[in-house]
């Protein structure tokens, strides 16, 4: 306590007063944060050594969770591809959707409030509700889909009871559900400087070259949130798959202990689905918790390429 | 972010060469022909859009057997589907559930999270980039890494599985996406309000409530809305809680198990579909502002 600068006893007493009060103010979320994430995430790598079914006593096991997730669990591997897919596909046809959508929405001269509510109404459809909405309707035997398909003499997809279609189809889903990115893309769209078009065109630019030279670096820090954004609710993505693969095979009740996981073959199987079917499916916490860290590793990758990326958006400074 | 704006000029006006009269017709012509491209579009888009609420509704309208059948539209319309489902044992329950989850879990959050977004986005200390990095990580996390001690905590300490309340008490302390959208929004409030309010020998508490909440009552609208939206919605939380007793299910959970009752009749489990969507679209109806806002403001920059 040999404070180079004497600093003044009243100071000293407002700079406490300042400080209690910063944490009076963050006290809420600091209980929230240990409780609902650290302690979570430290019992999480405590477990992953451990054989515990829930029951018995927990067991130290060294890395056998480890190498059984990544050598014999038959779902991991697949879930993982089914996620990347995910990643590569779904995500980048929801961004160029969105920026479609958005683009003929900024363009709509009569009408424009309708069909933009109509556009962003399926959004707010609930999870499950949109799901079983959408297992109905792409259902291979009476499906309207299918029903209407079949009348244009268009081949008739098994949809989500196909290896084949069914992440196919979760991308349609999602691509209904597209009102949130076409929000933001139209309110970017509308920001773009209308000199800039202006000067293009007098310079003789092509619709095109306006889109490529203008519009694109203007919402490019747009693009790349909604690209980010969609690669973590990615990770997250659960409830539609697993409420497809449950209703489209028919194996679904309030139990829901005899389902297989991923119906067709595996095929809709997403990382955080495996930590339900081990953790409280299986009762292998000790294996769940493996998961959970892999999907905690591969959030956080994200994550800090988020924060990398200052500029623009989500900025963690003013 | 009227819809009124354009990006491209409807008349010319720049260049008009010798003869301008028909320069002027064919520009006139070509935004005619602009119109009825993009509005053509967007019938094609509406229809995507649309078509699938419009199957969902006239099946939950068709009568037992013909929802078994190809036919689209009802040969007669059984408007008694909704009342069945409403009269379906639980459904009532669901609905009690799902609005208390959702009410409560609203209410706590952010009423917890205001006083943190306000002192991340007022206060200068050290280790505020710290906490907002920790506040982004956390909004990133799926919710499955940390749910299989969570549900240990909850089970075997608290002995609450098979409750609601492990979903709602978690928001009391705090979430991470209603804080971050709030400080978001709290940046944009010039600071010369809050000084005034310290020189007038205003507590920070006082200013906040006083001066700062009535300016951002736009965004906790949008936020609120957000979230009970959010716990309306969600899936992963009951089943993990709540499955294993059927007093708590919430709407969310009970639907599947709705159509898991009712194996064959997609016309039950389409009209208890439309009975959950319904809400939504209603509540969007009266709320449309303060949804778009609520949506914009996790696009803005920061």
């Amino acid at each position: 306590m040999t404070a180079a600068l004497p600093v003044p006893a009243g100071l000293r007493a407002k700079r406490r007063r300042a400080a209690l009060r910063t944490l009076g103010f963050l006290s809420p979320w600091l209980i929230g944060f240990g409780v609902f994430f650290a302690y979570p995430l430290v019992s999480a790598v405590y477990f992953s050594f451990m054989k515990y079914d829930g029951f018995t006593a927990p067991t130290w096991v060294g890395l056998k969770n480890w190498s059984y997730v990544f050598g014999d669990y038959p779902f991991f591997w697949p879930a993982l591809r089914n996620t990347l897919w995910l990643i590569v596909v779904m995500v980048s046809l929801r961004v160029v959707f969105g920026l479609g959508v958005g683009l003929l929405v900024t363009r709509i001269r009569t009408g424009a409030g309708l069909f933009r509510t109509l556009f962003y109404l399926p959004y707010l459809a609930p999870p499950v509700a949109a799901t079983m909405s959408f297992v109905f309707l792409l259902n291979p035997g009476t499906g309207p889909a299918n029903t209407v398909l079949a009348a244009l003499g268009l081949p008739e997809p098994g949809w989500f009871n196909d290896p084949l279609w069914s992440k196919p189809s979760l991308t349609i889903l999602a691509l209904w559900g597209i009102g949130d990115l076409m929000v933001i893309f139209m309110a970017a769209l509308l920001d773009v400087p209308k000199e800039q078009y202006e000067a293009a065109e007098l310079d003789g630019a092509g619709s095109w070259q306006r889109f490529r030279y203008v519009t694109l670096p203007n919402i490019s820090p747009i693009v790349l949130f909604s690209v980010v954004t969609g690669v973590i609710a990615t990770m997250q993505y659960y409830t539609e798959p697993i409420v497809a693969a449950k209703v489209a095979s028919g194996v679904i009740g309030g139990s829901g202990q005899q389902f297989e996981p991923g119906y067709p073959d595996k095929t809709t199987l997403t990382v955080p689905q495996i930590v339900y079917n081990l953790g409280f499916q299986r009762f292998d916490t000790g294996a769940a918790c493996v998961v959970a860290l892999v999907l905690f590793a591969l959030a956080m990758v994200f994550t800090a390429f988020l924060m990398r990326r200052r500029s623009g958006f989500l900025s963690a400074e003013d | 972010m009227t819809p009124t704006t354009t990006l491209t000029p409807a008349a010319p006006a720049v260049r008009r060469p010798a003869g301008g009269g028909s320069a002027l017709r064919s520009a006139r012509r070509r935004a005619a022909l602009e119109w009825i491209a993009v509005h053509s579009l967007a019938i094609a888009a509406a229809l995507f859009f649309l078509l699938p609420f419009v199957f969902v509704f006239l099946t939950a309208v068709m009568s037992d057997d013909q929802a078994l059948t190809r036919e689209l539209w009802p040969g007669t319309w059984e408007w008694g589907n909704f009342a069945t489902v409403w009269k379906t044992p639980g459904f009532l329950t669901w609905w009690r559930n799902t609005l208390l989850y959702a009410g409560l879990g609203t209410v706590l959050a952010v009423g917890s999270s205001i006083p943190v977004a306000y002192a991340l986005a007022k206060f200068r200390f050290r280790g505020r980039s710290l906490a907002m990095m920790l506040v982004i990580a956390m909004m990133m996390l799926p919710p499955q890494v940390v749910v299989i001690p969570m549900y240990l905590f909850w089970a075997k300490q608290l002995d609450l599985a098979g409750t609601l309340w492990p979903l709602i008490i978690p928001f009391a302390f705090g979430n991470a996406f209603t804080i971050f959208l709030l400080r978001q929004f709290l940046l944009t409030i010039p600071k010369e309000y809050t000084e005034a309010a310290r020189i007038d020998g205003c507590g920070e508490f006082r200013t906040m409530v006083r001066i700062v909440l009535p300016m951002a009552k736009p965004a906790i609208a949008a936020v609120a809305l957000f979230h009970f939206f959010y716990c309306w919605n969600d899936y992963f939380g009951p089943q993990i809680y709540a499955s294993e007793n059927p007093a708590a299910w919430t709407l969310s959970y009970g639907l599947e198990s709705f159509k898991g009752a009712h194996q064959t009749d997609w016309n039950l489990t389409m009209a208890a579909t439309v009975m959950i969507m319904a809400p939504v679209i209603v509540v969007f109806f009266f709320a449309q502002k303060a949804f778009i806002e609520g949506v914009t403001l996790t696009g803005v920059k920061g």
